[in-house]
């Protein structure tokens, strides 16, 4: 991967010359910005990421790196991304998709990327709806959303990201809030530390199509009861007063009051991010409001050989005990005669 | 040697090895072959095996076969009727009847010529009188038998005895060939060498079926073919699919990239991805993908990288990458699509040859998308084809459409082993950091082929997709852009005509007739041309690698003749296509639909026909 460079890169050298061109209001501009700071802080040589991107809203982001970029096909981000990763190693690679493009006519390229473990970060923006195609429902949408292709509200039950990525045996998985730079800075910073396929959903509104969308979750009212902030090594406790928390019982999480019932901060489950035993991460990732708070943060890291590097290894030894070091060597092999 | 009552001189011949799907004939037949390149023949095989790995045993539809043609003169193609024939069952003999030339040598299994073998393979009593073969040269051994009588006593179990039943067959044909058992037995102890009591087996039955041959008086005729006058230098048996990789890996090798396949398994391309996987040593990076969209598109990914990038398909799947094919396009990265054609369209005749993808490579993809199409005509001309599109890809920053198909990919003949050094070079258009900055859609005056920037390189950070680009890169809807894109891009792919070597002519340069061809029926074509001409016939033949563009002196080739005709497996692709690209002249069409190759005899035919005015 790529190295240390010592260089002092602000926020703003990573943005294009190209005018963003998202709707006023939509989420995706704080997603770009803290991506853009994100970045500056790592202090990785510009030259070594690699932007890639399906179609939609999301995919748009590319245009808005001042870094190498490549603007794909609807659903096929994951697939080029994992080509450009293969081929090249060294490279830093981002993916930049949304729940239309990643989880519907990219679901097989998805599965995939995280059942091989490439490393690439999967930047998911998650606005249960396709925005682009102005309007009609995403395979995250609620059940019962009424759009343009569902007047009547839809019939289908939505996938949840995490649910489907750790069933994917994905090893990283986070979540994080468009607008909730801070948040977003961390979880970004993780992924990018992280070797593997490491994917963030975001929360993000499109104001357009979907306004409101993740209302419950996000607005200063609610959010601090709807949500909860995981950090490994921490007890799991939310709320707008800090006193709420979630125990495991009968292998179900549950929410409880601190204080009630004789519950102290102690009976609460810490968070363990590396715990390699899907279970627990896949009850954290799949928690809905109203019944529980929706995780934020790293929810699993798990370190496993990524893809790319188990092919650089089996270079290696091939290499090492191989014949064939040309293609002279090559076309002489095996079975010949010669006629004189 | 055993004395041989009479032998007959032959300049070819063509031996056909059919059985169940496990009877290792493909085996069978390779090893003959193989022998026979040794001997300084002439060869060119073909294999011919059912799409279930194992049918129903004893069927027709479960029997495998496996064709060559051996040749003091030079061959071009399997041959259209066999010589010879061994037929494992009955099953092989309704499978083979109407491919029979008259007086052939039938060599069979009488064991398994029971009633119920006899009646699964669809006859009543008699195989050889329902199917009029009775005046042929037959031969039957009870093989099975023969075989268990050779290994009793030792140590293996009885499956794997009548394992070695192929063998037996194999040692018999040597015989009538009067060929050395060298290079098998070789084979047998380098196989199974860590079975030193199957090797023992497989060599004693081989012996076995070579002495049994020669005890028997019946196997006479016996045949003698000698070498055929073959250019000097090294050789090997190669067939389409290895040739093709082979001729990638020269590419990258001349071109100093390192290889990347993206694919996924399809029947008959497959050969490519596995003969790639295993480059391990020669640094090619391969990736079987979770479908036919995600191989073309891990290899744009790779191409955008600065890889050599490849995938491999046959036309189902090409039709599934068709829109990651238009990204290519759009982008003009260099990326190598290989479609090895098979009989269509959907699942179609997935084993069987056909051409019917030319108008796909073409046309098969929205807007206006220029691709370069090249066609191989021979397993060996395949390495050359696949160096070319390669060459063509990288210079010219495109994706090419590379046409092989089953015949190719399957068929196997001898190839002189070329020397890197005399290959081509390959000139990559790097772009290099300059006070200006990168433009990534700048182009070379000369040949429109945009530079090439790669991920990594600092200072030529640039992002490129599938939207319509300005010269800066810069997405754009503004319509003179986007018709000045349009034909810049069609120009590019029209200019490769440049590194187009003219179309040669087999035959007189003015003449009755033309025969034209394409891609994969090269051998029947040049043969039966050839053979016109032998007899006293006025005609000549013309035969095209490169579709798109198409070489620069066509039409100057065509107006010399009185009459065209365009010979093709499909219903008249390449000929509409001349009709659009060449209006002036006349084309008549000879077609062929079946899943098979032309034969020779066919084409002479329908040439005599046409030089009659009939």
């Amino acid at each position: 991967m790529a190295e240390t460079s010592n260089n002092h890169y602000v926020a703003k050298d990573f943005k294009s010359d190209q005018e963003v061109r998202w709707c006023p209001g939509c989420g995706d501009h704080g997603i770009l910005s803290s991506l853009q700071k994100t970045l500056a802080e790592l202090d990785i040589p510009k030259e070594k990421y690699v932007f890639v991107s399906g179609i939609g809203c999301s995919s748009r982001l590319p245009y808005y790196m001042n870094t190498y970029g490549f603007h794909g096909i609807h659903g096929r981000a994951a697939a080029i991304a994992t080509g450009v990763k293969i081929a090249n190693p060294d490279l830093m690679v981002w993916e930049m998709t949304g729940d239309g493009d990643a989880l519907a006519i990219g679901g097989n390229h998805y599965i995939h990327a995280i059942r091989r473990n490439i490393d690439i970060k999967i930047i998911l923006f998650n606005n249960e709806i396709y925005g682009l195609t102005k309007g009609q429902y995403s395979p995250t949408s609620k059940k019962g959303l009424v759009t343009k292709t569902s007047p009547y509200g839809t019939i289908e039950e939505a996938f949840k990201i995490g649910e489907l990525t750790i069933g994917a045996n994905g090893r990283f998985f986070a979540r994080t809030v468009d607008y909730n730079l801070a948040l977003s800075n961390e979880v970004y910073k993780e992924a990018a530390a992280f070797h593997g396929t490491a994917v963030v959903e975001v929360i993000q509104n499109c104001v357009i199509f979907n306004d409101g969308a993740h209302d419950a979750i996000t607005n200063k009212e609610t959010r601090d009861d709807n949500t909860i902030v995981l950090h490994h090594g921490q007890p799991m406790i939310f709320g707008k007063n800090r006193d709420k928390g979630i125990i495991l019982v009968n292998l179900k999480l549950k929410v409880v009051r601190l204080g009630e019932g004789g519950i102290t901060e102690k009976d609460l489950l810490v968070h363990d991010a590396h715990e390699p035993n899907p279970g627990i991460h896949y009850r954290l990732a799949g928690m809905t409001y109203p019944e529980y708070p929706v995780a934020l943060g790293v929810i699993r890291a798990i370190n496993a050989q990524t893809y790319d590097g188990a092919m650089l290894e089996q270079h290696e030894k091939v290499q090492a005990s191989s014949k064939i070091k040309s293609v002279d060597d090559l076309l002489m092999s095996g079975s010949t005669w010669t006629v004189k | 040697m055993g004395k041989r009552s009479k032998v007959i001189e032959r300049d070819t011949v063509v031996i056909k090895f059919s059985g169940d799907s496990g009877d290792g004939m493909q085996l069978t037949g390779t090893l003959f072959s193989n022998t026979s390149a040794l001997f300084g023949h002439d060869i060119s095989t073909f294999p011919d095996y059912p799409a279930e790995i194992r049918a129903p045993q004893g069927t027709v539809g479960g029997v495998s076969g496996f064709q060559v043609h051996i040749g003091h003169k030079l061959v071009n193609t399997p041959g259209d009727f066999a010589d010879v024939l061994v037929a494992m069952n009955p099953a092989a003999i309704r499978a083979n009847a109407r491919w029979l030339r008259k007086g052939s040598t039938i060599i069979y299994d009488s064991d398994n010529f029971t009633e119920k073998h006899i009646q699964r393979a669809g006859y009543k009593e008699d195989p050889f009188k329902e199917d009029k073969l009775d005046d042929m040269n037959l031969i039957g051994a009870p093989i099975s038998s023969l075989v268990k009588e050779a290994l009793k006593g030792m140590d293996i179990d009885p499956k794997s005895v009548l394992r070695t039943k192929n063998m037996f067959a194999l040692g018999m044909v040597y015989w009538l060939f009067d060929s050395k058992l060298k290079y098998t037995e070789d084979f047998i102890e380098d196989k199974f060498g860590k079975k030193p009591l199957v090797a023992e087996a497989n060599s004693k039955v081989l012996r076995a079926g070579y002495y049994y041959a020669e005890t028997i008086e019946a196997l006479t005729p016996s045949y003698h073919v000698s070498p055929a006058p073959i250019a000097k230098g090294t050789y090997r048996n190669i067939n389409g699919n290895q040739a093709i990789s082979w001729g990638l890996l020269a590419a990258a090798e001349k071109a100093g990239l390192k290889l990347f396949i993206g694919s996924y398994p399809i029947t008959p391309a497959t050969g490519i991805l596995e003969e790639l996987a295993l480059r391990k040593d020669l640094g090619v990076k391969s990736l079987q993908a979770e479908d036919e969209i995600a191989g073309i598109c891990t290899a744009i990914g790779a191409s955008f990288t600065g890889r050599l990038a490849v995938t491999s398909t046959s036309g189902p799947g090409l039709a599934l990458k068709s829109e990651a094919l238009n990204l290519a396009v759009m982008t003009e990265l260099p990326l190598v699509v290989i479609d090895v054609q098979r009989g269509g369209p959907s699942t179609g005749l997935p084993t069987k040859t056909e051409q019917s993808d030319l108008w796909q490579a073409l046309y098969g993809r929205n807007g206006e998308s220029p691709v370069p199409v090249i066609a191989a005509g021979t397993p060996c001309d395949c390495f050359t084809f696949a160096f070319q599109a390669a060459k063509i890809a990288v210079e010219y920053m495109t994706p090419v459409i590379l046409l092989s198909d089953s015949y190719l990919a399957n068929g196997s003949e001898p190839w002189k082993i070329p020397s890197m050094k005399d290959m081509p070079s390959i000139t990559v258009p790097w772009a290099v950091k300059t006070d200006k900055d990168y433009l990534p859609y700048e182009r070379d005056p000369k040949n429109l082929a945009r530079k090439w920037a790669v991920p990594g390189t600092p200072g030529l950070e640039h992002r490129i997709g599938g939207l319509e680009k300005t010269i800066k890169g810069s997405v754009s809807y503004t319509p003179e852009n986007h018709e000045y894109m349009v034909k810049m891009r069609d120009e590019k792919v029209e200019r490769v005509v440049n590194d187009v070597p003219d179309l040669q002519v087999l035959g007189k340069k003015t003449g009755e007739l033309l025969v034209i061809g394409w891609g994969s029926t090269y051998g029947p074509i040049y043969t039966a041309v050839s053979e016109l001409q032998d007899e006293g016939f006025n005609v000549s033949a013309a035969h095209f690698n490169y579709i798109r563009p198409l070489p620069k002196n066509t039409a100057k080739v065509f107006k010399a003749y009185k009459k065209l005709v365009v010979c093709e497996l499909n219903t008249g692709q390449f000929a509409n296509y001349l009709r659009m690209k060449h209006q002036k002249f006349d084309y008549h069409q000879y077609n062929k639909i079946q899943g098979l190759p032309f034969t020779i005899g066919e084409i002479k035919d329908y040439c005599k026909k046409l030089l009659e005015g009939k």
